[in-house]
C-alpha cells in the first residue's frame, strides 16, 4: 500500500504547489501508515523533493511527454498507481493537474475529491474538507471507493520542509496514444503568474481607465507580485481576461492580496477569499471589501499608490 | 454536427450560501437558480455552430424536476431539445456516468460542458465523461473552431495559451473566452414562447453509483474587523504587513 504524489513541473521546473503536495502526501502516508511514492515527469532535478519528505521518487523522462498531455500523463500516473499499489493519489490544483485527475479517476475507478483544503479528518470513513459553492463554504466529503484521489487546493496546506533520505529511480512508462496534438504554446515570460504568485495586486473600475495601470504594474513589480483585475475591468477590455479574478475568473489563493479601487462584489470576494491576507484601498469607506479585508486604507488610489510604491521601495532597500 | 451541451442548475452567483438540516443540506430557500455560468459560455458557442455551420443542439441535465426551468431557459436561448436524467446528482462521477450513457446512445459529435459548476466546483465531469466515452478531451478551452471533423482549439495554461488540434468526437471543458461575456444570449419573448413547445425528454438513470458523499457543510469562520490605516500613514501599513501579517 502506498500514497502516490504527483509533483507537477513546467519546462522541467517544479512549481511551489509541487512542494506543497509532497509535504501533504508525507503526512497522509503517516496517517495511513503507508509508503510515500512521489512521481515526476520530465523534471530537471527531482532530488529537490527530498527536502519536503519524499523518500521514494520515481522519475519519468520521455520527450514524447513534452509538452504536457493530459491523457498521456494520466496513463503514466495510472501505471505507477497500479504498480505501487497506491490507495491514495495526491495531485495539486494546477491547470494541468485539474485536466488529468478526472481521467486518472476513471482509470482507477477512484473517487476524486478536488479542492481539498486540509489533511483527512478521518481515514475510516475517509473524510476530507473541500471548498464548495465557489469558496463561500466547505463540504466534508467522504470518499467511499477503495482507491482515492485528493486534489489539494493551492496554498491551503503550505510547504513544510521535512528532509528525508531516499532513492530516485527511473520508471519506464508505456506511452499512451493521445488524440490531442500540441501546435504551439504562447506564454508570457518574465512575469509572475496569478497561479504562482505569493502576492497579487488587483485593481478595479476605481482606476478610471486602462491608461492608469502603469502604477499598478509598478506596485506589483516592487512586491514581485502578479497583476489582476476585477470582472468589469476585463469586460470593458481595459485588461486581458487572463487577469480577471473572481468567481467566474481565476481563483486567487495568494499570501497577500491587495485590492485597489475594487468595491468587493460577492462574486469577487468568493474568488479571492482563499488568500491569506487581504488589503483594500478604496475611496468609499462603505465599500463591501472593507468587511472582508484584514487591512484597509480609505483614500484615493491616485494619491495612495504612488506613495506606497515609494515607501515600499525604501523598505525593500533598507 | 450533433452537439450536446451539459447544463448544471446552480445558485445565482450573488446567492448567500446557507445550510439546513444540521448543516447536512444546502438551503435552497430564497435562492435563485440559473444556468451554470461556465455552461452558459458553452451554450452560446453551440448556438454559433448551429447558426454558422449547421448543427443540432441538445441540452442535458442530471437532476430532479426542479431543474426543468433551467433547461427551458436553455431552450429559450436556442437549443433544439432537452434531456433530463431523472436522478439526484450526488457527485461528479455519478453525473459523468449518467451523461456517458446519454452520449453513447445519442450519437453526439461534440459535447460542451463548463469546466466547473458554480455550486460544487468539482472540475471533474468533463474529463470523466471524455474518459468514459473514449472521446478526445480539451479542458479549460478558451477558443475553438471545427471544420469537418477537425478541431483547432486554444486552452488556457499557466501564464498563457496552448493551441491544440484534435478530431471529433470531442468533449470540451469550456470557460469564458470560448465566447465573451458580451456575446452571451439572453432569452427573448419569442424564444421563451417557442421553448415551451420544444421537446424535453425525461430519461430514467442507469443507476450509476456515486464515489463520494457529503457528510456535512461548513461556512468559513467569520473574520475579525478590518484594521484601518490612515492614508497619510502608509509606513504603518508596511509595518503591519511586515511585522504582524508577515507577508512582505
Amino acid at each position: 500500500m502506498s500514497v502516490l504524489v504527483f509533483a507537477d513541473s513546467t519546462e522541467g521546473k517544479f512549481k511551489k504547489t509541487a512542494f506543497e503536495v509532497v509535504s501533504y502526501g508525507k503526512k497522509v502516508a503517516e496517517q495511513l501508515e503507508s509508503n510515500l511514492v512521489v512521481l515526476t515527469i520530465n523534471a530537471t532535478d527531482a532530488s529537490e523533493l527530498h527536502k519536503y519528505g519524499a523518500t521514494k521518487i520515481l522519475t519519468v523522462a520521455n520527450d514524447s511527454l513534452s509538452p504536457f498531455n493530459a491523457k498521456q500523463y494520466a496513463a503514466v500516473l495510472t501505471q505507477v498507481a497500479n504498480k505501487e499499489n497506491a490507495t491514495v493519489v495526491v495531485v495539486d490544483s494546477s491547470i494541468d493537474s485539474l485536466y488529468l485527475a478526472p481521467i486518472v479517476a476513471v482509470n482507477l475507478e477512484a473517487g476524486y475529491a478536488s479542492n481539498t483544503v486540509a489533511l483527512p479528518t478521518s481515514t475510516s470513513p475517509f473524510t476530507v474538507k473541500r471548498k464548495a459553492f465557489s469558496n463561500k463554504a466547505f463540504s466534508n466529503t467522504v470518499i467511499t471507493t477503495d482507491k482515492k484521489i485528493i486534489g489539494l487546493a493551492k496554498n491551503s496546506f503550505g510547504i513544510h520542509e521535512n528532509p528525508a533520505e531516499g532513492t530516485t529511480e527511473n520508471f519506464d512508462a508505456e506511452i499512451a496514444t493521445s488524440g490531442i496534438k500540441s501546435e504551439s504554446i504562447e506564454r508570457v515570460t518574465g512575469k509572475v503568474t496569478i497561479a504562482d504568485a505569493d502576492t497579487v495586486v488587483s485593481a478595479g473600475r476605481g482606476l478610471k481607465g486602462p491608461e492608469n495601470w502603469p502604477m499598478i504594474e509598478e506596485l506589483a513589480e516592487v512586491l514581485n507580485a502578479a497583476t489582476a483585475c476585477s470582472k468589469p475591468v476585463s469586460d470593458l477590455g481595459w485588461r486581458p481576461h487572463s487577469e480577471h479574478v473572481g468567481q467566474t475568473g481565476k481563483p486567487v489563493a495568494s499570501n497577500l492580496y491587495i485590492a485597489i479601487g475594487i468595491s468587493g462584489a460577492i462574486q469577487h470576494l468568493a474568488g479571492i477569499n482563499a488568500s491569506k491576507v487581504k488589503v483594500v484601498i478604496n475611496t468609499d469607506p462603505e465599500a463591501p471589501f472593507f468587511k472582508a479585508a484584514d487591512y484597509g486604507v480609505v483614500g484615493d488610489a491616485f494619491e495612495v499608490i504612488p506613495q506606497l510604491i515609494e515607501k515600499l521601495k525604501a523598505f525593500k532597500a533598507a | 454536427m450533433k452537439i450536446l451541451v451539459c447544463i448544471s442548475h446552480v445558485p445565482d452567483t450573488t446567492s448567500k450560501i446557507n445550510f439546513t438540516n444540521n448543516d447536512a443540506e444546502f438551503d435552497k430557500n430564497g435562492v435563485q437558480f440559473v444556468i451554470n455560468p461556465y455552461d452558459e459560455f458553452c451554450l452560446t458557442r453551440a448556438m454559433w455552430f448551429k447558426e454558422k455551420q449547421g448543427a443540432t443542439v441538445t441540452v442535458v441535465n442530471v437532476g430532479g424536476t426542479e431543474t426543468e426551468p433551467t433547461l427551458r431557459k436553455a431552450l429559450a436561448i436556442g437549443a433544439d431539445d432537452a434531456i433530463r436524467v431523472n436522478t439526484n446528482p450526488a457527485d461528479g462521477f455519478l453525473v459523468a456516468k449518467e451523461l456517458a450513457a446519454v452520449v453513447k446512445n445519442g450519437g453526439y459529435d461534440l459535447v460542451l460542458a463548463g469546466k466547473e459548476s458554480a455550486d460544487y466546483n468539482g472540475q471533474m465531469v468533463p474529463g470523466m465523461l471524455a474518459s468514459l466515452t473514449d472521446f478526445n478531451f480539451i479542458n479549460g478551452c478558451v477558443a475553438m473552431e471545427v471544420e469537418g471533423t477537425s478541431v483547432t482549439a486554444k486552452r488556457e495554461i499557466d501564464g498563457g495559451n496552448q493551441t491544440v488540434t484534435t478530431n471529433l468526437p470531442l468533449v470540451v471543458g469550456g470557460q469564458k473566452g470560448i465566447v465573451e461575456e458580451k456575446d452571451l444570449r439572453i432569452p427573448n419573448m419569442r424564444g421563451i414562447m417557442m421553448a415551451r413547445k420544444k421537446p424535453l425528454q425525461v430519461l430514467e438513470p442507469t443507476g450509476a453509483a456515486a464515489s463520494t458523499s457529503i457528510s456535512s457543510f461548513e461556512k468559513p469562520v467569520p473574520k475579525g474587523a478590518v484594521k484601518l490605516v490612515d492614508a497619510d500613514n502608509l509606513d504603518e501599513l508596511i509595518n503591519l504587513l511586515h511585522n504582524e501579517a508577515k507577508v512582505i
